[in-house]
């Protein structure tokens, strides 16, 4: 039987967020809360090592009190019981900040619960980073394995799991002692419509919901905006590009005087017939 | 924490097949800017097994120090393993600033160094730039989205590291014999120490999409209308012997895979020739392109954001134009051949 907990974010929409091209600024008002993407592949995982091996799959999400809505997605991935950590005192963590609250509550749930294998996301599409995964990896001192794209074998009595690790030009097969930390590619598994008897369970299930003051040995310090050691010094716009010259003329003169210009690079065109 | 003990500038030197990765050697340009300005030297770390001999590959590009972990234990990329050897070098000689490529190894490896050390770590970097009196790396990103940038600063901890995007930064021009100190370290770890094992390499022999190499990129954007009007795309791409790029609405509409995805999502590229056809010119989009040497945008909106960001620019149909393109460059092509007959 096998632990396996999933660490989720809910994250704005932004592939629905339209950018206005006049303006170049993001529309926030189209961007609906979701599940991160690459979250759902990592829940997917588990569920399904879970339906291959036995045991239970747990999610565990910081982040405000809407986020249960993300857990709530989880639940119908397949999921069997969620965790949403929230309080002011997380509000403004990086990544070193979020993983250190992450551990937190990882060591609570495998208090209750024994943890074999942890997985996440490749990253979050707001934040972008992909660095909460190791860290979290980092802090319980247990094997990180990043880029993950294919679980090969798990063997829990052994205490070992085999998997593909994503390279440039192919993969490599690495087997890490359990528990270990999996961040997975997308590529991972397809995500199905969930079925319908985990959408009732979603819609009823009640996640556990702690504070702070519910973690233990919890260093006030390392936690939210003041134990996050980078901030975000300003914000800008880059500077606009200066813009380019449009070629005048109906479109078979516009065509004329673009080839002579790209010709004048006849070193990259290959010309037929030559040997 | 007294900030004066933490000096010089240092870069994780990624190895590939025996050579250093580009990344690298564009970071050890970066690095040398920052270095200069801070007036301390500029370090490559480099950890493998046989990696000794790249050490003057690192001076010829600006490095002034080599440290090296040449060790059998780490033949093949493990966290653990190559975490322990740059812990150990950072703790030891105290570098102010710490790059490293954002690839998945560049990544990996700096997320766990961050959480060991404790630092603060940005990513995906794609500017740099130091305070002179300070030595504060001002580190920025696209943020929100990638229609703003954000400066990224850790003003408490040293070092400071970044993991920064490839194909941004330059390298330098290599200086032939251009000498540095190497200083060879190693650590004591033994294989049962750690917790991976590396039991098999596979190189995938279906050739993959490299379009972060081709010369000529064409790349088509939502405007194609559809897959089969992105099939314009590709023909334009064959006719010059080019690569075909495209915009993320194109691949999340699934006319072509990820893999041809240009920008802040996708790939950064930098041919000689970049088409942005179809395409509106999102900053996100932009920032995957905008160092090529020559861009050309055929866009049928006047107003559209791509003329900002091209050299040359036709408004006009896609369906009209790039047939005429290909026309007219086919028969320049004869022309040459030709020419060249003649020549003979
Ligand atoms: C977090 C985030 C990350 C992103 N990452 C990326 C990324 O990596 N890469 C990327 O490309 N985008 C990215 N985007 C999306 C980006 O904001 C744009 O939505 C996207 O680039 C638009 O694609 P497009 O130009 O093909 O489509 P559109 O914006 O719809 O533009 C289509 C263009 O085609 C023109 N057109 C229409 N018909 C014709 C015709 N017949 N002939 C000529 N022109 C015609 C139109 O005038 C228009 O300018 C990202 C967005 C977010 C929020």
């Amino acid at each position: 039987m096998l632990h396996i907990v999933a660490c989720i974010k809910q994250v704005p929409d932004t592939k629905i967020i339209k950018m206005n091209p006049k303006t170049n600024t993001m529309d926030r008002r189209t961007a609906p809360a979701i599940l991160n993407p690459y979250d759902a592949h990592a829940v997917e995982e588990a569920v399904r090592l879970k339906e291959r091996y036995g045991g239970k799959v747990s999610v565990l999400t910081m982040g405000p009190p809407p986020a249960v809505k993300a857990i709530k997605k989880c639940i119908e991935i397949g999921a069997d019981e969620g965790y949403l950590i929230t309080d002011r005192r997380f509000a403004g963590a990086d990544t070193l900040a979020t993983s250190y609250a992450l551990t937190k509550a990882l060591d609570k749930i495998s208090k209750e619960s024994p943890v074999d294998l942890i997985i996440c996301g490749k990253m979050s599409i707001d934040g972008d980073t992909g660095q909460v995964g190791p860290g979290i990896a980092r802090r319980l001192d247990i094997p990180p394995l990043t880029s993950v794209n294919k679980v090969v074998e798990i063997n829990k009595d052994e205490g070992y799991m085999k998997v593909h690790r994503k390279l440039e030009d192919g993969y490599e097969v690495v087997q890490s002692t359990l528990p270990c930390l999996l961040s997975v590619e997308k590529t991972i598994n397809e995500v199905p419509y969930s079925p319908f008897p985990n959408m009732l369970k979603a819609a009823r299930y009640q996640p556990h919901i702690w504070s702070v003051d519910d973690l233990e040995d919890v260093d006030i310090k390392q936690l939210g905006l003041k134990g996050s050691p980078t901030i975000v010094s300003k914000v800008w716009s880059p500077p606009k590009p200066e813009g380019g010259t449009l070629l005048e003329g109906n479109p078979k003169e516009q065509v004329e005087q673009l080839l002579s210009i790209i010709l004048e690079k006849k070193e990259l065109f290959t010309v037929k017939g030559e040997a | 924490m007294d900030f004066h003990d933490y000096q010089d500038v240092w870069v994780f030197i990624e190895e590939k097949d025996g050579a250093i990765a580009p990344v690298s050697l564009e970071l050890l340009g970066a690095g040398r800017g920052l270095a200069d300005k801070r007036g301390c030297n500029l370090a490559g770390i480099l950890i493998g097994e046989n990696i000794s001999h790249l050490a003057d590959t690192m001076f010829e590009y600006g490095a002034d120090i080599a440290y090296i972990y040449d060790q059998p234990i780490f033949k093949n990329y493990r966290t653990e393993s190559f975490m322990q050897a740059l812990l150990h070098c950072s703790n030891k000689y105290k570098p102010e600033i710490i790059l490293y490529g954002a690839t998945s190894t560049g990544k990996d490896l700096a997320s766990a160094v961050a959480t060991d050390l404790p630092t603060g770590l940005t990513a995906d970097t794609t500017e740099l730039d130091v305070e002179e009196e300070t030595g504060l790396l001002l580190a920025s990103r696209p943020a929100f989205g990638g229609n703003i940038m954000a400066t990224i600063l850790c003003k408490k901890y040293r070092p400071q590291m970044a993991t920064v995007r490839a194909k941004v930064m330059k390298a330098l021009t290599p200086q032939p014999g251009r000498k540095g100190k190497i200083i060879e370290e190693s650590i004591s770890l033994k294989e049962e120490d750690i917790r991976t094992k590396v039991l098999e390499i596979v190189k995938e022999t279906t050739k993959k999409v490299r379009i972060d190499e081709a010369d000529i990129i064409v790349a088509g954007g939502k405007g194609l209308g559809s897959a089969e009007g992105f099939q314009l795309i590709h023909k334009l791409a064959e006719s010059l012997g080019g690569a075909v790029g495209a915009s993320r609405d194109v691949v999340e509409a699934g006319w072509i895979e990820h893999a041809h995805q240009v920008g802040q999502t996708g790939v950064t590229v930098t041919p000689k020739i970049y088409f942005a056809i179809g395409i509106s010119g999102a900053i996100q989009h932009i920032v995957g392109m905008k160092n090529s040497g020559l861009i050309i945008a055929i866009n049928k909106d006047p107003e559209a954001p791509i003329f900002e960001a091209c050299h040359y620019g036709i408004v006009g149909d896609a369906f009209e134009i790039v047939p005429i393109l290909i026309e007219q460059f086919q028969q320049a092509m004869t022309r040459e051949e030709v020419s060249h007959v003649g020549e003979v």
